[in-house]
């Protein structure tokens, strides 16, 4: 058309028919697609990556990290800090006495998950983070990481049931070669005190 | 489509026979930096090559020296890259600039006389590029200390003061007895090491 | 060299020097620079960088490779999947490691994704600047909203996805995510006709866009733009058609190229490339072979990225990024940290003619050459 403004002109068409089918159309289609957060919340999805958490079966002492710090070493920015608990003679127990992790640091890559080789550390949808004391308040201790398996199992099914699935063949496969072989001390034993 | 290096080489030594030339790594290192201008417009005229399009200007330290690395690409006829390196020692690191041959070489070269100290003679804007004009230092070199933020110096002492704010008096006997030394506030490495 | 003589030449006392601060809607970023006006007419523009310096080259010479994969997302943050998949080119390239053909199919998807992302959000910010305030904008990032959820289940965030690993991609495509990307691109057309109604006539943009910032075939290609920029220029160079990387070479596209090389020319072309983007990603949908993701030979180097030493030498790979070429040069002495790494980013190169394409302009038309040369300042600055 040679009017001058005809492209003007189909330019509001396009606003207002935009406008008028936001009242009655659904939200994938055109309509209001806005959610009213806190009160509505989007839906959670599986993979969604925030920061990294604790596993632990059962209790909070059967905690699966043993602390061997290959997380420590391989986060890229260093929010990781690890510290062997010593039993009481001095040898290392394979548990950590200080599991820090700098929320304020990391930058939610998933390294320390990819890396973890007991399946301890995972990443963690909880994205509503706040801390009362400025940046040292985000620095979380192991209490606040640790989260029990169950956990673990709602907000990331798939994940949670294939690593039971492949940490309970394991344990079956342990407990078949441990009954295979006879224990020795029965032996020795029975032939003592002569 | 890639271009065999010593197809390169050849078609240089025949053209421009003062050129020193030898093979690094699939690359052509230029023995004397002053014959790069030279090189480059030759390859970029020349109609076998045609190496119109210069796609990174980039600098490396390699302890002993400094090198300056060129990729050169062809677009009229959609051909692979050509690398062209020179050398140059820290203390005399001057190296002549392409601008006259390619524009695209006149921010990277910025760039890398800011984070290596490489000079390049004859660039029509020779300044730091992302660091501010009296920054001292160049930060991607392998020997460079980084700077100690808390401790003073002479020079930002008299910055502070030429806005009117107060120095402490340790402060400027620290920065005072540094300055007499001859030494830069270093950072000081932790302790520990984190593995 | 000539602008800056004439600077000089300039009576400085009716000139006026105006500072376009760092801080300000519509420099896309911490950029800063410094225009000199004669009334309102543009006779003198210096851009400064180094506003979000943030080192990333000296960082990854501290840290094994597979650690430096989430400092690429940061690079070019609108679309970080196009420098995951620069660096694990670069790195492929250096080492020696073949990806399996299906990682390569998802790749190419995810690339063109991104693609699409990008170039979406750059005509929108675009039309944000000329002045239709945020309508096309938003119209626009409605459709993105719907690719970056995708993104969310697949690769676990938004923005910063960290998704290519070295030898192959981090996670499988389930056929239910395969779906969700055929339903995109079965929906985008509508967009886009919706958005050319809207946009591609309108005289305000054909009077405010056109002969603007022209800029010359010639001069581009000395001055190593690359890109959209030199595609709408008229000059034909795209990496995908050039290099063939990964599996391009199979696919049919084309590639659109401008005439005159305004402002105009380099909106268009970015939406043909969106149309072309989409053919792309059809083939890519329907052809995509079934097999594994991730090369054998470097699984171990995904749980112990310590072990992994490449052989000594150097690479630079380069891929065709939404803003253009970007380049990786990494050279490694044998151990499991690079001895240097540098990032050749298009939106730093891309501004070497800024100058040149502003002078003589107004000042309202400097913003709107910034916007269509399409700069991000995480890669400007690194």
């Amino acid at each position: 058309m040679t009017i001058f403004g005809w492209g003007v002109f189909k330019g509001m068409m396009v606003t207002l028919k935009n406008f008028l089918t936001s009242y009655f159309r659904k939200p994938d289609e055109g309509g209001i697609f806005t959610v009213q957060y806190p009160e509505e919340r989007e839906k959670e999805l599986e993979n969604f990556r925030n920061f990294p958490f604790l596993v632990y079966d059962g209790t909070p002492e059967k905690i699966r990290c043993v602390a061997c710090g290959i997380c420590e070493r391989e986060c890229p920015p260093k929010c990781i800090h690890i510290e062997m608990e010593l039993d009481g003679t001095g040898k290392p127990a394979r548990k950590p006495a200080v599991f820090d992790i700098d929320y304020s640091l990391c930058m939610n890559c998933g390294m320390c998950e990819e890396v973890c080789p007991f399946d301890s550390v995972f990443m963690d949808h909880a994205f509503e983070v706040t801390s009362e004391t400025g940046s040292e308040g985000l620095v979380r201790h192991k209490e606040a990481l640790l989260k029990s398996n169950e956990y673990f199992q709602k907000i990331r099914p798939a994940l949670a049931s294939t690593i039971d699935q492949k940490r309970k063949a394991a344990e079956e496969k342990k407990k078949a070669t441990v009954q295979a072989t006879p224990p020795p001390a029965a032996g020795a034993q029975a032939q003592g005190p002569q | 489509m890639n271009i065999s290096v010593e197809e390169v080489k050849k078609e240089i030594e025949t053209h421009l026979p003062n050129v020193k030339l030898r093979l690094v790594r699939d690359s052509i290192l230029i023995e004397n930096p002053e014959d790069l201008p030279q090189v480059a417009l030759f390859l970029k005229e020349s109609p076998r090559f045609l190496l119109d399009y210069l796609s990174s200007v980039t600098g490396a330290d390699y302890l002993t020296f400094l090198e300056s690395v060129y990729h050169l690409y062809s677009m009229a006829q959609k051909r692979g890259p050509v690398t062209l390196r020179v050398r140059v020692t820290k203390n005399n690191a001057k190296v002549p600039s392409l601008v006259p041959v390619y524009r695209s070489a006149e921010l990277q070269e910025r760039e890398a006389y800011d984070t290596f100290g490489i000079i390049y003679e004859g660039h029509p804007d020779p300044r730091r590029l992302f660091m501010w004009e009296e920054f001292q230092g160049y930060p991607l070199r392998k020997d460079y200390a980084q700077e100690d933020t808390e401790v003073l110096e002479i020079a930002d002492i008299a910055w502070l003061e030429t806005r009117g704010i107060e120095v402490p008096v340790e402060m400027k006997e620290k920065a005072k007895t540094l300055h007499a030394a001859g030494q830069r506030a270093v950072a000081q490495k932790p302790e520990k090491p984190r593995p | 060299m000539t602008n800056i003589v004439e600077i000089k030449n300039t009576d400085l006392a009716q000139t006026l020097e105006i500072n376009f601060g760092p801080q300000h809607p519509s420099t896309h970023g911490v950029f800063r620079m410094t225009v000199q006006l004669e009334g309102e007419k543009i006779c003198g523009l210096r851009p400064i960088f180094g506003y979000l310096h943030r080192n990333h080259e000296q960082i990854a010479e501290n840290l094994p490779y597979a650690a430096i994969m989430p400092y690429t997302d940061r690079l070019d943050y609108v679309n970080a999947l196009s420098n995951n998949f620069g660096y694990a080119l670069t790195i492929e390239k250096l080492a020696g490691i073949e990806v399996p053909e299906r990682a390569e199919y998802i790749r190419v998807i995810m690339a063109e994704l991104a693609r699409v992302v990008n170039h979406i959000a750059v005509i929108g910010f675009m039309l944000n600047d000329l002045g239709a305030f945020f309508t096309p904008l938003l119209y626009a990032f409605r459709e993105r909203e719907r690719i970056l959820n995708l993104f969310e289940e697949i690769t676990g965030s938004r923005l910063m996805n960290n998704y290519f690993r070295v030898g192959g991609v981090k996670r499988d495509l389930t056929g239910e995510n395969l779906a969700g990307i055929q339903k995109i691109v079965s929906r985008f057309p509508a967009f886009l006709e919706e958005f050319e109604a809207l946009l591609t006539k309108n005289e305000i943009l054909c009077m405010r866009c056109q002969n603007i910032g022209v800029l010359s075939a010639k001069t581009a290609t000395n001055a190593g733009i690359t890109g959209p920029v030199l595609r709408a220029s008229g000059v034909n160079y795209d990496i995908r058609k050039v290099d063939g990387y990964s599996v391009y070479n199979r696919f049919d596209f084309k590639i659109p190229l401008g005439e005159k090389g305004d402002v105009y020319d380099r909106f268009y072309v970015r939406i043909l490339e969106i149309r072309e983007s989409l053919k792309i990603l059809d083939q890519a949908l329907s052809t995509i072979p079934p097999g594994e993701i991730m090369n054998k030979k470097s699984l171990p180097m995904l749980k112990m990225p310590r072990n992994f030493k490449p052989p000594v030498g150097e690479a630079y790979g380069r891929v065709e990024s939404p803003k253009g070429e970007l380049g990786f040069y990494v050279v490694s002495d044998g151990t499991p940290q690079p001895w240097r790494y540098h990032v050749r980013a298009p939106s730093l190169i891309n501004l070497t003619v800024l100058e040149e394409m502003c002078l003589g302009q107004k000042i309202a038309d400097a913003i709107i050459i910034l916007g269509s040369i399409d700069i991000v300042l995480g890669e400007t600055d690194r």
